[in-house]
């Protein structure tokens, strides 16, 4: 499927065939469960009972190689920036990113130690970010409906 | 059936028509199979939900019932990553065995008296043979994806299928014991509509292999308490790790197919699989030739779907076993058991030529008091159930 990617062009057929895989697409986003600091665990929750995510049939797979979604949970380090560059290169294509709290987005509290990266966009793309120290889980759901939004206007098969 | 069709189209030679029809069949079968496994995934979601007080999906479709579509298209679309130190002929040929050993089993696996693939008089020899093709794939997919991980997840699964496949084996046994065939029609045909005539209550000893074969059908099918192969806290996703898109898809495919087969096998060898009682057969016969296999197909459906919903509520109830309890289960316990139900069986039967209705009955009795006991245990829990205001807030 992947060789048509951003191949066919556009008309009629093309155009309603791309509405039908991308709502496919984004009602499926596996997220990987990845966290680093304290916005871990308002990721946890958002998950959990109170703001359930798998009702969005998003569900956590353990594992890059099955998500879709990378949420940026917590302050980066330097050292855990390369590991997170990596397992964001071991995501299949498409892959999105949300940067969540102000830590991912710009550093953040730690802006000024020597160690914290500035904002996990300086080493991956970065689709939706979500702000607050920590985001509440209502937050995150916000930036998950964002995300689908910018999902289903995506083109998938067109050029 | 094949000579009805060959007179049908007599220009044609009789092995294209035999062909042909193996075709349709397969077909068929698979197009069941994956009726069952997608929807299914759905419902096991719903239900997981329910026990963590969540909801499960309710987006896609109405209340979420065209997830699993969504789910399917989405991993077709999917970059397929063959990791580069990967061996990678094995790491392609891996989910297939995965997916084949599980469809296999559904040739013989009957849904009335007439439908069924191909009623083999081995039928049940084969049904454990074709199960056995999963271990391969799963060694195959842990060793080819050249991982620490799912190595280890490929070694717990050979270690776990290998060992609970002699419990599971020696519980058939017993029916096979009792019925004097491996033929599934025949074994059904063996057994009668009322309780009293299955399998599962004509002596304690068959009960006991009963109880035998759900556990270790549970484990053969990699399900929770028994899903040490895919151990998302210790291994990060078992064999499967570095499957992506489609390929990861057959072994998803592979775990929800395994419920139909457990359910059926349990259905049909211990429950009296499609047999309906007499009252309603003759009520059927006389309205056409069709509504008694509708009959046996609904009830055969019914007996295997208390099963399915029986095993996803265990796997979101109990927690994982540990490796050595693991090991310790299949050969300090189950496989002793399984031996002394073979041999009480036969003697039961020499003792009681004709079977003893008390013991039936008691049987039959008790698992119903069981049955009940749980559901008053579920009313009574409904009582501390506080309003539904703060669910309906989410929904």
């Amino acid at each position: 499927m992947l060789t048509l990617y951003k191949q066919l062009p556009n008309f009629i057929l093309t155009t309603k065939l791309d509405e039908l895989l991308n709502w496919c697409r984004k009602s499926s986003v596996w997220y990987m469960l990845f966290a680093t600091a304290c916005c871990g665990i308002e990721l946890m929750q958002t998950g959990g009972p109170r703001c359930d995510w798998d009702r969005f049939g998003a569900v956590p797979r353990s594992t890059p190689r099955q998500s879709d979604l990378m949420i940026i949970a917590g302050t980066i380090s330097y050292k855990m920036a390369v590991c997170t560059r990596r397992l964001y290169d071991q995501m299949p294509d498409p892959k999105y990113v949300i940067a969540m709290g102000s830590c991912a987005n710009c550093g953040g509290l730690f802006k000024h130690s020597y160690s914290v990266l500035k904002g996990i966009d300086k080493v991956m793309p970065v689709d939706i970010y979500v702000p607050g120290c920590p985001p509440r889980p209502e937050a995150l759901t916000d930036g998950l409906l964002k995300l689908q939004e910018k999902m289903q206007k995506e083109k998938f098969l067109r050029s | 059936m094949i000579q009805q069709l060959s007179l049908l189209f007599p220009m044609l030679p009789m092995w294209l028509v035999q062909a042909i029809w193996c075709g349709v069949v397969a077909v068929l079968l698979l197009t069941f199979f994956s009726l069952f496994a997608g929807p299914v995934s759905w419902l096991e979601r719903r239900i997981a939900g329910r026990i963590m007080s969540r909801i499960g999906p309710n987006r896609v479709g109405p209340q979420g019932i065209i997830q699993w579509l969504a789910d399917g298209v989405k991993n077709f679309l999917k970059e397929d990553l063959i990791p580069r130190d990967a061996d990678k002929i094995l790491f392609r040929f891996a989910p297939y065995p995965v997916f084949l050993g599980v469809t296999l089993t559904l040739v013989t696996l009957p849904f009335s008296s007439l439908l069924i693939g191909a009623d083999l008089n081995v039928g049940l020899l084969y049904i454990v043979g074709a199960w056995g093709l999963v271990v391969i794939g799963l060694i195959a997919a842990g060793w080819s994806s050249n991982n620490k991980w799912t190595l280890l997840g490929g070694m717990r699964s050979a270690a776990q299928m290998i060992s609970y496949e002699i419990p599971l084996v020696l519980s058939l046994l017993v029916v096979v014991l009792m019925s004097g065939s491996l033929s599934l029609q025949t074994i059904i045909s063996s057994q009668g509509a009322s309780p009293v005539e299955w399998f599962i209550f004509s002596n304690p000893f068959a009960f006991i292999a009963f109880v035998i074969f759900m556990i270790s059908a549970v484990a053969e099918g990699n399900r929770t308490p028994f899903d040490l192969p895919e151990a998302e806290s210790e291994l990060v996703a078992g064999y499967n790790t570095e499957y992506s898109g489609m390929r990861f898809l057959f072994f998803f495919f592979a775990e929800w197919g395994n419920l139909y087969v457990i359910g059926a096998l349990a259905a049909s060898l211990f429950l009296g699989g499609w047999q309906i009682p007499a009252g309603w057969r003759n009520f059927a016969s006389a309205q056409g030739p069709i509504l008694p296999h509708v009959f046996e197909v609904l009830m055969f459906q019914l007996k295997t779907w208390i099963w399915v919903l029986l095993i996803i509520q265990l796997r979101w109830t109990l927690p994982r076993l540990r490796v050595d309890q693991l090991m310790k289960v299949s050969w300090k316990y189950l496989t002793p058991f399984a031996f002394v139900s073979i041999v009480g069986t036969g003697l039961w039967m020499v003792v009681f030529p004709e079977g003893w209705l008390f013991m039936k009955y008691l049987l039959l009795f008790s698992m119903l008091a069981v049955i009940g006991y749980f559901v008053w245990r579920a009313i009574w829990q409904l009582r501390f159930t506080k309003s539904k205001a703060d669910f309906k807030l989410i929904v």
